[in-house]
């Protein structure tokens, strides 16, 4: 009878041992770690000297301007994904929903695209914002498609693909006939971190902090909805206006991310498997955990990216993917994989 | 507190499932719902939750509209059990249970004693306090309708409604639980059940209701409702009344011969009722 008990404390002590330890050892791995000077045990000495050491100026402008914003950056992207990714698939009921699913990453790419071609975009400010418009509107034309009767989750699933399908195709016919939008979209499409600045991460933040927040607010509600819609409303919940806001904070926190770093495939479909292994099918305790997978996997993907090529970076979009891969087998492997909802008929 | 429906009319889009039906349930008693397969028993239920908005009529619980309440202050004065439940794998009966007190909290609100207390004596009734922290998805069928079940005794609501609050329980378990039924309607509350066998219904109904295409086409104690003219209006089969030995309640006993249709729709029927509840569900809403 105290089996499951346990399994629940566990689970909190393992998520505990990720915040309290995995994490702050991967951000300060991630602020020693580079492609050139200052070196680990160089950039250590500074870190722990507080900048007094020989060569300070160097090691202040590199680990300062350069690692900090990026290590800050993994950490509200990762979150930001996981957190959405999190919340689409309890939204969508769906467990292979991430957070391209409502056309967010489609439709960053097709305003990048169009202000590449059409408006003289090159900075990666510039990026930022278009993609960050594009994600939003994208999100908003799945949600009134999908609204237009009932948003039940099979609609919102099946708006997000069709419109993201559209959002490719009108991508591609854009690039077939732009060589030089095609070569500066190349590189925002492989997502990465490498370009993030302070001025990036302070815009995009607080987006990133009332997703998180919003998100959790609905989770009890969207968990309540994981009993089929008559049950929710029953218990005086109102399926409408929940999806609506978990649609708000998943388009928020995927948005932010995509625009931030570029597109970042599984990551958004591996956080949420990996924290409901581990936290068991409350929405609240995974949708936190989810947060913190999702930002140790891109931190680690990005210091790996740093060091496997030197002096050449992999973006971390593809490391991610490498990374990711083995954690998700464990998943699978482990027999923890749970369904977001069965049927209560059956055995 | 009591719950009426008045001249209620609803139904889906091509298809008027409930025609015309007043109902009055009061504080004490147990009213249940008869009828075969498709007459309207279950979207009466969700009308009365406030699940499904009527085209005609309405229901008023303690005198208000429901529709011009909010959800959650229906929920609070109403509670429903539905037909065929879903839950997230891996939660635990405790953990279902807890929900029921969703009503009862706000956005910021947390868990407070009294939810505890109610959660506690919620499980305590359904009598699956020993399976608070087993996973529901190990359960077995009765297990899990008796977690349900402890649910809507959470959400301590006035009102209760049970859409075949017994279909997936052997004999123990249906007799333990509408002893806990029984018991809630006689501690005050509204309870409101749609049931498939009709000596069930009848032994532990105050007020027999029988519908047919919609319609209620008859209704009152079951001593004086359960008639073989109304087993053939019904179901269109033939059936003897016998009194039970022991107290005298109705016990149907359908005649093998055919009067209209099939005549083993009784025999089988907590089966087929669970078939049939899927293929209710399967319609359009």
């Amino acid at each position: 009878m105290t089996a499951p008990r346990h399994e629940g404390r566990s689970a909190r002590l393992l998520a505990g041992a990720l915040v309290a330890l995995v994490l702050p050892a991967l951000v300060v791995l991630s602020l020693v770690t580079g492609a050139g000077e200052p070196g680990p045990v160089g950039s250590l000495r500074y870190l722990l000297s507080a900048g007094s050491v020989p060569d300070a100026a160097t090691a202040d402008t590199v680990i300062r301007t350069l690692r900090l914003p990026r290590t800050a950056a993994a950490v509200v992207v990762g979150i930001a994904l996981g957190v959405a990714g999190c919340l689409l698939q309890a939204l969508t009921r769906n467990p292979l929903a991430e957070t391209g699913i409502l056309g967010i990453n489609a439709g960053a790419a097709l305003a990048v695209v169009l202000g590449i071609t059409y408006a003289g975009a090159g900075t990666g400010a510039a990026y930022l914002v278009w993609a960050f418009a594009g994600a939003l509107a994208g999100s908003a034309l799945v949600l009134l498609l999908a609204n237009a009767g009932a948003a039940t989750p099979l609609r919102l699933v099946l708006a997000g693909i069709a419109l993201g399908s559209t959002f490719s195709g009108l991508t591609a016919a854009v690039l077939l006939g732009n060589q030089a939008s095609y070569d500066q979209y190349r590189f925002w499409v492989l997502g990465t971190l490498s370009g993030v600045d302070t001025g990036a991460l302070w815009f995009i933040m607080p987006a990133v902090a009332a997703s998180v927040a919003l998100a959790l607010l609905v989770t009890r509600p969207l968990s309540a909805l994981l009993l089929g819609d008559d049950a929710a409303r029953a218990l005086g919940h109102h399926p409408r206006v929940i999806r609506a806001w978990v649609a708000l904070a998943a388009t928020l926190a995927a948005g932010s991310a995509v625009a931030l770093a570029g597109p970042i495939a599984f990551l958004g479909l591996l956080a949420p498997h990996a924290a409901r292994a581990v936290a068991g099918p409350r929405l609240g305790v995974q949708c936190v955990l989810s947060g913190v997978v999702g930002a140790a996997v891109l931190l680690g993907a990005d210091i790996v990216a740093r060091v496997v090529v030197p002096p050449f970076e992999v973006p971390a979009s593809v490391l991610v993917a490498l990374l990711g891969a083995p954690v998700m087998i464990w998943v699978v492997r482990s027999n923890r994989l749970l369904r977001l909802t069965t049927s209560g008929g059956g055995p | 507190m009591d719950l009426v429906a008045d001249n209620l009319t609803a139904g889906y889009p091509g298809h008027t499932a409930v025609r015309d039906v007043s109902l009055g349930v009061r504080e004490g008693e147990v009213t249940v719902v008869v009828g075969p397969n498709g007459c309207g028993k279950s979207t009466l239920l969700r009308c009365m939750a406030r699940l499904h908005r009527p085209a005609g009529g309405c229901v008023r619980v303690g005198g208000a509209d429901v529709w011009r309440l909010r959800p959650r202050a229906v929920a609070r004065r109403v509670s429903l059990l539905p037909q065929v439940p879903e839950a997230p794998e891996g939660i635990t009966a405790a953990g279902l249970v807890r929900f029921g007190r969703h009503p009862h909290q706000g956005l910021l609100r947390q868990w407070s004693s009294r939810d505890e207390a109610a959660v506690t004596r919620a499980m305590a009734d359904a009598g699956i306090t020993d399976l608070a922290d087993r996973r529901l998805d190990r359960l077995s069928g009765g297990q899990r309708q008796r977690c349900w079940l402890a649910l809507a005794l959470a959400q301590d609501t006035p009102v209760m409604l049970l859409d075949e609050p017994i279909s997936m329980l052997d004999l123990g378990h249906q007799v333990e639980v509408l002893g806990v039924i029984r018991h809630l309607a006689a501690g005050g509350r509204a309870v409101v059940m749609v049931l498939h066998d009709l000596t069930t219904a009848a032994r532990y109904a105050d007020t027999l209701v029988a519908m047919r295409d919609g319609r209620i086409v008859d209704h009152g104690p079951p001593r004086a409702t359960v008639t073989p003219a109304l087993i053939r209006t019904l179901y269109g089969v033939d059936a003897d009344i016998l009194a039970a030995p022991g107290d005298g309640a109705p016990v149907v006993v359908p005649r093998h011969e055919r009067a209209g249709r099939g005549g083993d729709a009784e025999e089988s029927s907590a089966d087929a009722g669970v078939a049939a509840c899927t293929s209710e569900k399967g319609t359009p809403p």
